[in-house]
């Protein structure tokens, strides 16, 4: 079982806890309704499932019920980070020397 | 016509005052163990309170309480207790049987207070053996450097989310949905009997 | 007596304290503190298995959890008899029965020992070869035959009376093992106040130190120090001890699983003891100092009852007092059998003689040897064990070659070496490095928080160990955050030292012979299996592995690996690093399914939901459904009435003159806020900028793929507040989804949400004299169709309690639904029950609400769509806002497949028989006659018995379907085709007018 660092709650909380939200960074349109049907089918059904590091949202849905983001390395499955919904994908990793 | 005129008017002359009685779930339960005890706590107020940081002096005022702001923290004061739950989100419970809609009532200031009394079913858990009870199915570090007196959060039970508040030094207070109470005094025994071995 | 074979000089245990125990129904004695395996040892017992392949009699490999050959049934009775438990970890209780396995009729003469003979056609990859063809005849024939053959042991046949139990513990440092090492390194770390946890597999600390009787620490006999050293451990607050406890598994960011053995040694355990308690651990830091096994040497039938581990022969003597034979010899590539001679022969025991492999080895043990008198022969090997139940001889021979010599022997003890057990440590990622001057893998890359002392990490002598180990139990406790240690190092007075060992075959089990030497012995592999495997091809270890089997049976090659490793390197010609080891998994030792699931059973499998008025409905006699984790009534039979006749005399009732339903479980949902309408705008179809409060709608969510989602009833009890209800199943996923949008894409707006499920119980009243039977008993609501039409919900009191009083319907009548906190929900039902007693009201279950809808056409969420139907689909366009600029699934509903024509739309069926009804989830055809497989054009989603129409309706997803009113489609099932009209969606009162009374 994975510890994961709640932004809001500050500090590592067990996984039980939350639950997957998927891919992060995937801003809805403002406006929707005008979408091309390419647009739509990368918001809607695109992923971009890399190998290494992925920014995906989780929620503590048992803990303080907030949504957050996060960054993992999918081959090491290791979080590197966690941040606030709607705070900008950090520009640099913490420990990341590539 | 004549048959809603009528019903129009036995709304009216029939309101009687008899009060439907209040059967809480698990009323009564308990189950002692050699170093650790459950028991079901009597009804409370309850409210599910959100507000942005602007309103929180505005209700901690009407509230009588001032809201805690950090995480996994709560505060107490005459009977009521406001438990930080998230950013914007407290969970208030008065045991005093105060109304704490009403007092909520009177703030203008942005919130959303929602009644939650019979939503809720609370378990005291006390004794040297409550934390290990509950980390029987609770994976929080429930030591007192990590989970102090007055600590708050809400996690999992077993299959099942909890609320849990750390009331002493060797007492919480387990807070679950109604229909999960069952499942919960029932963990909570098993749970109880090994803590104790 | 507690056995022929007891040293009473010699041993820890008591001899006061004696226990009975049987064996294959034979009855002994043994001693308090007793493994089955010293127990049986002291007894001369030495048989105790058949080997899992060729059937082969074995005896007792080792003293500990790596044991691969003593697995034996223990049984407490039917329902407690536990399989492939082994007898070198089972501690001894008076009373306790066990029995041999994988053997008939008996241990002696087991007749599937034929496959020992017929060995050559059991050669590795036998089965994979020989039972390809017919390919049809493996799961009839093979499979089966092979599994009843093979298998070890038998599983209980009835549930499991024990329990089981859990708990989460965290620490800042967690020691595994509990020799010396991991107790040194508890000691510095527990001295610096840090939260400390020490486990051990055994039920007695000490490691080592058990058998190692050359040891001294701080003045002690080791083991004294050992049990003093955990004395004091167990006293500190800051210390959890646990013996007995296996850890099994490492997993992700310093989480441990552990297995406590709680109550497998008692007697009888009260029942309050579990039988074994899973801990999971959350530790800063580890300490594995998990030592070392000894290996065996690989020679001909080194199988043979009596040949074991020259550690384990010490343990038996040492610790039990057990001579594992009277005349012993001794087979060696290394210094520490030498100890375990030496302990015999100062006890009373024969060495018949030891054979060294090594050419010239020097040394104190050595010169201890033979100044005790046993011969020692240097660059021999032993070629073969002659005996067969027992070993009776060992022959030796020059290493070389040359005369063979046969010396009666009773039993062998034998050392290759010793392997680090570095499988925590491999589990916990790290990886493995060889050494190439010790032939070893010790642990080289650390993935996690952790630090390998002492044995496991490859340290050789005590003193080492335990300075390896104070100062990395010290270290991990300060980098856990705690203060430096205030303790003193325990000082190593004096040890053994143990040199190196050999790798592989020995002389006479090379590859120019035939004979079976085994590497490893629970899976009968052999070191000419080995070579085979290689020879056919193989040439990665994980390759040999699975081709031979080699290290995969429950013991997971603790004595094996490294043996099977050096031979397939020698035979691939390539150095053992570039072989490569294969990867160890978890467990480390069995666990059980017990201690997995630990309370997870019986009523705490998974939690029972059940609603205020559940008593209620249990004491009328109502059949309960279950929906997701709820209980609810599904229907309440009457007298003789079976499901049928109490779901028609439900419907009529309703339709005749009202119903009760308990529809408490349906999600509801507070949205609170200023900006709660713009919210509801963008989470469902529909406009609710306009609902005046006090006004009701059906709401229709959808997921942004334009499909539908959930739907309920909302109610606008002010400006900024919603009630919304919820499907039952869909509450917790509903209340998931608008948190989503709210939170991560309208983060701008002022609302709020708050699961309101479990405060109201709601109570379902419908029919015409619904009205009759509520309003007696609200207070401050007016009743009146003008002031409460269909579709409106008011705040007042009901039996002076407060509730939210809805009027709505899912039955096409006049109906309410009445909200009150939940705790009066059985008071104000059984008010409502009795003012309906006055009107000829039933109460109604699932089914008949179920019925009840389908004849008005109102769907189900779930039944009647499954995650593929838009809003037209289900002929609810007029729920979609069509001047609203957006909301979730705005843009999915205009995809091109989703306003494509000939999409599956749902519409009514009425079969041509109306006594038929139709099986839900029938296939539908426009042509029965076609050639199979048909075309299907749709399936029917909901089916029933109707009394109040007189036939049978259904609904039906069918391509096209509103295009096809008045056509007769078909609906072939194995009885024969069942013909159906399509119709519209609603059987009844089709104008709606008895919605408005």
């Amino acid at each position: 079982m994975l510890l994961i660092r709640c932004p809001y709650c500050e500090e590592e909380r067990p996984e039980l806890e939350f639950r997957n939200a998927g891919e992060a960074h995937i801003a809805r349109s403002a406006n929707m309704a005008g979408e091309s049907d390419d647009d739509f089918e990368k918001f809607f059904f695109i992923r971009s499932n890399p190998k290494g590091i992925i920014y995906e949202r989780w929620r503590h849905i048992h803990g303080c019920a907030r949504f957050f983001n996060a960054v993992r390395d999918t081959v090491t499955d290791k979080f590197v980070m966690t941040y606030k919904a709607g705070e900008p994908k950090p520009a640099k990793l913490p420990g990341a020397s590539k | 016509m004549a048959k809603a005129a009528a019903a129009k008017a036995a709304a009216k002359t029939s309101a009687s005052a008899a009060s439907a009685e209040r059967r809480p779930a698990q009323a009564g339960r308990s189950v002692s163990a050699k170093n650790v005890r459950v028991e079901v706590l009597p009804p409370a107020e309850r409210m599910s309170l959100r507000a942005p940081e602007a309103s929180v002096a505005a209700l901690s005022k009407a509230l009588g309480l001032t809201l805690p702001k950090s995480p996994k923290s709560s505060a107490v004061k005459a009977g009521r207790t406001a438990l930080w739950l998230g950013p914007d989100e407290w969970f208030v419970i008065d045991e005093a049987g105060k109304d704490l809609l009403a007092d909520c009532a009177k703030v203008s200031a942005l919130h959303s207070a929602v009644g939650i009394s019979h939503r809720n079913v609370a378990f005291t858990v006390a004794g040297p053996a409550a934390a290990a009870a509950i980390n029987a199915g609770c994976p929080q570090d429930l030591s007192l450097e990590a989970f102090p007196v007055g600590a708050a959060s809400r996690t999992i039970l077993g299959k099942c989310e909890i609320v849990l508040l750390r009331t002493a030094a060797d007492a919480f207070r387990v807070e679950c949905w109604r229909s999960f109470s069952d499942y919960v005094f029932t963990f909570l025994s098993e749970a109880a009997s090994d803590a104790a071995a | 007596m507690s056995g022929a074979f007891r040293i009473p000089s010699a041993g820890r245990l008591s001899q006061a304290k004696t226990a009975r125990f049987s064996f294959d129904g034979q009855s002994y004695t043994g001693i308090e503190g007793d493994t089955l395996a010293s127990a049986l040892l002291a007894n001369g017992v030495h048989l105790v298995g058949r080997s899992f392949k060729y059937h082969r009699p074995r005896g007792f490999l080792s003293a500990g959890a790596e044991e691969p050959n003593a697995l034996v049934e223990v049984k407490r009775d039917d329902a407690r008899k536990a399989p492939n438990i082994r007898a070198t970890v089972q501690e001894l209780y008076d009373g306790l029965v066990a029995q041999s396995q994988n053997r008939w009729p008996s241990l002696a003469f087991d007749v599937g020992a034929v496959n020992d003979i017929a060995s050559p056609l059991f050669s590795a990859g036998f089965y994979y070869k020989t039972f390809m063809w017919p390919k049809a005849a493996w799961k009839s024939l093979y499979e089966p035959k092979i599994r009843a053959a093979a298998g070890l042991g038998v599983s209980p046949d009835k549930p499991d009376p024990d329990h089981y139990s859990s708990r989460y513990a965290h620490c800042d440092v967690l020691v595994l093992g509990g020799g010396a090492a991991g107790i040194a390194a508890a000691l510095a770390a527990a001295e610096t106040g840090a939260r400390v946890i020490l486990a051990d597999e055994q039920a007695d600390f000490g490691g080592s130190l058990r058998f190692e009787t050359g040891a001294k620490i701080d003045g002690q006999d080791g083991y004294a120090w050992a049990q003093g050293a955990i004395a004091k451990l167990k006293a500190m607050d800051n210390v959890r001890v646990l013996s007995r406890t296996t850890a099994f598994g490492y997993y992700a960011q310093n989480f441990v699983g552990l297995v406590e053995r709680v109550s497998d040694h008692l007697q009888s355990p009260g029942h309050d003891l579990p039988r074994e308690r899973l801990w999971q651990v959350r530790a800063k830091r580890v300490v594995l100092a998990t030592g070392s096994i000894e290996r065996h040497m690989v020679f001909a039938d080194n199988d043979r009852p009596g040949i074991m581990l020259a550690s384990a022969a010490r343990i038996f003597l040492n610790h039990y007092g057990v001579a594992v034979g009277k005349n012993v010899g001794v087979y060696t590539a290394n210094d520490s059998a030498y100890a375990a001679a030496i302990d015999l022969k100062k006890a009373g025991v024969n060495i018949a003689a030891i054979v060294d492999l090594r050419d010239h080895p020097t040394g104190p043990v050595i010169d201890e040897a033979r100044a005790l008198g046993i011969e020692v022969n240097f660059g021999r090997a032993v070629i073969r064990a002659g005996g067969k139940l027992r070993v009776t001889s060992m022959t030796v021979q020059p290493k070389n070659g040359g005369g063979e010599r046969t010396i009666p022997v009773d039993a062998i003890l034998m050392s290759a070496g010793w392997t680090p057990s570095v499988h925590l440590f491999s589990q916990s990622r790290g990886k493995v490095a060889f050494n190439d001057e010790t032939k070893r893998f010790v642990p080289g890359i650390y993935a996690q928080d952790c630090v390998s002392v002492g044995a496991c990490n490859g340290t050789d002598g005590l003193a080492a160990s335990i300075d390896e180990a104070y100062a990395a139990g010290a270290k991990a406790a300060k980098d856990a955050g705690a203060k430096t240690a205030k303790g003193t190092k325990p000082k190593v007075d004096a040890s053994e030292s143990w040199s190196r060992g050999m790798l592989g075959a020995a002389p006479g089990a090379g590859p120019d012979k035939t004979v079976k030497a085994f590497v490893d012995f629970q899976n009968d592999v052999t070191a000419k299996d080995i070579r085979q495997a290689v020879h056919e091809g193989m040439r990665s270890i994980e390759h040999v592995k699975r081709f031979t089997t080699n290290g995969m049976a429950t013991d997971q090659g603790k004595t094996s690996n490294m043996h099977g490793l050096a031979i397939a390197a020698e035979t691939l010609g390539k150095p053992i690093p570039e072989v490569g080891l294969t990867t160890f998994r978890a467990p480390y030792t069995p666990v059980t399914f017990g201690a997995i699931v630990s309370h997870s059973r019986g009523p705490l499998f998974d939690p029972t939901r059940k609603t205020a008025i559940h008593p209620w409905a249990e004491a009328q006699g109502a059949v309960f459904e279950d929906v997701g984790q709820w209980k609810r009534a599904w229907y309440f039979p009457r007298g003789s009435e079976d499901m049928h006749a109490a779901v028609d005399r439900e419907c009529v009732a309703v339709r005749t003159n009202a119903g009760l339903f308990d529809a408490s479980t349906l999600g509801k949902i507070e949205v609170v806020g200023p900006d709660a309408a713009k919210f509801m705008e963008l989470l469902y179809t529909n406009p609710w900028e306009k609902l005046e409060p006090g006004r009701c709608r059906y709401g229709i969510m959808l997921r942004e793929d334009g499909f539908i989602y959930d739907d309920g009833v909302v109610g606008r009890l002010a400006p900024d507040r919603f009630h919304v209800t919820t499907t039952t199943g869909g509450a917790p996923r509903v209340m998931n989804h608008m948190e989503d949008y709210l939170q991560t894409e309208f983060p701008h707006l002022n609302v709020w949400l708050t699961s309101i499920t479990e405060q109201w119980a709601v109570i379902a009243v419908q029919g015409p004299k619904s009205r009759d039977i509520i309003a007696p008993l609200v207070e401050g609501i007016d009743m009146s169709d003008q002031a409460l039409p269909h579709m409106s919900v008011r705040e007042g009191k009901i039996c002076g309690v407060p509730t939210r009083l809805f009027r709505m319907s899912f039955t096409g009548e006049r109906g309410f639904e009445v909200n009150v906190p939940a705790d009066y929900g059985q008071a104000v039902w059984e008010a409502l029950w009795a003012e309906g007693q006055k009107h000829g009201a039933a109460a109604y279950g699932t089914e008949a609400m179920h019925v009840l809808r389908a004849e008005k056409g109102y769907i189900i969420v779930g039944q009647d769509t499954d995650g593929t139907v838009t809003p037209n689909d289900a002929g609810l366009d007029w729920a979609v806002g069509k001047k609203k600029a957006d909301f979730v699934g705005i843009r999915g509903l205009t995809r091109p497949d989703l306003v494509a024509k000939g999409r599956k739309q749902l519409v009514g069926l009425k079969t041509k028989d109306p006594k038929v009804v139709l099986e839900e989830g029938a296939q539908i055809v426009a042509d029965p006659k076609q050639a199979i497989p048909m075309k299907m054009i749709g399936h029917v989603t909901s089916s029933y018995w109707s009394q109040n129409c007189g036939r049978s309706i259904a609904l039906g997803l069918v391509a096209g379907g509103r295009d096809r009113m008045g056509e007769t489609l078909y609906v072939p099932m194995p009885n024969g085709v069942i013909e159906v009209e399509v119709a519209g969606m609603v059987f009844f009162d089709e104008t709606g007018g008895r919605l408005n009374g």
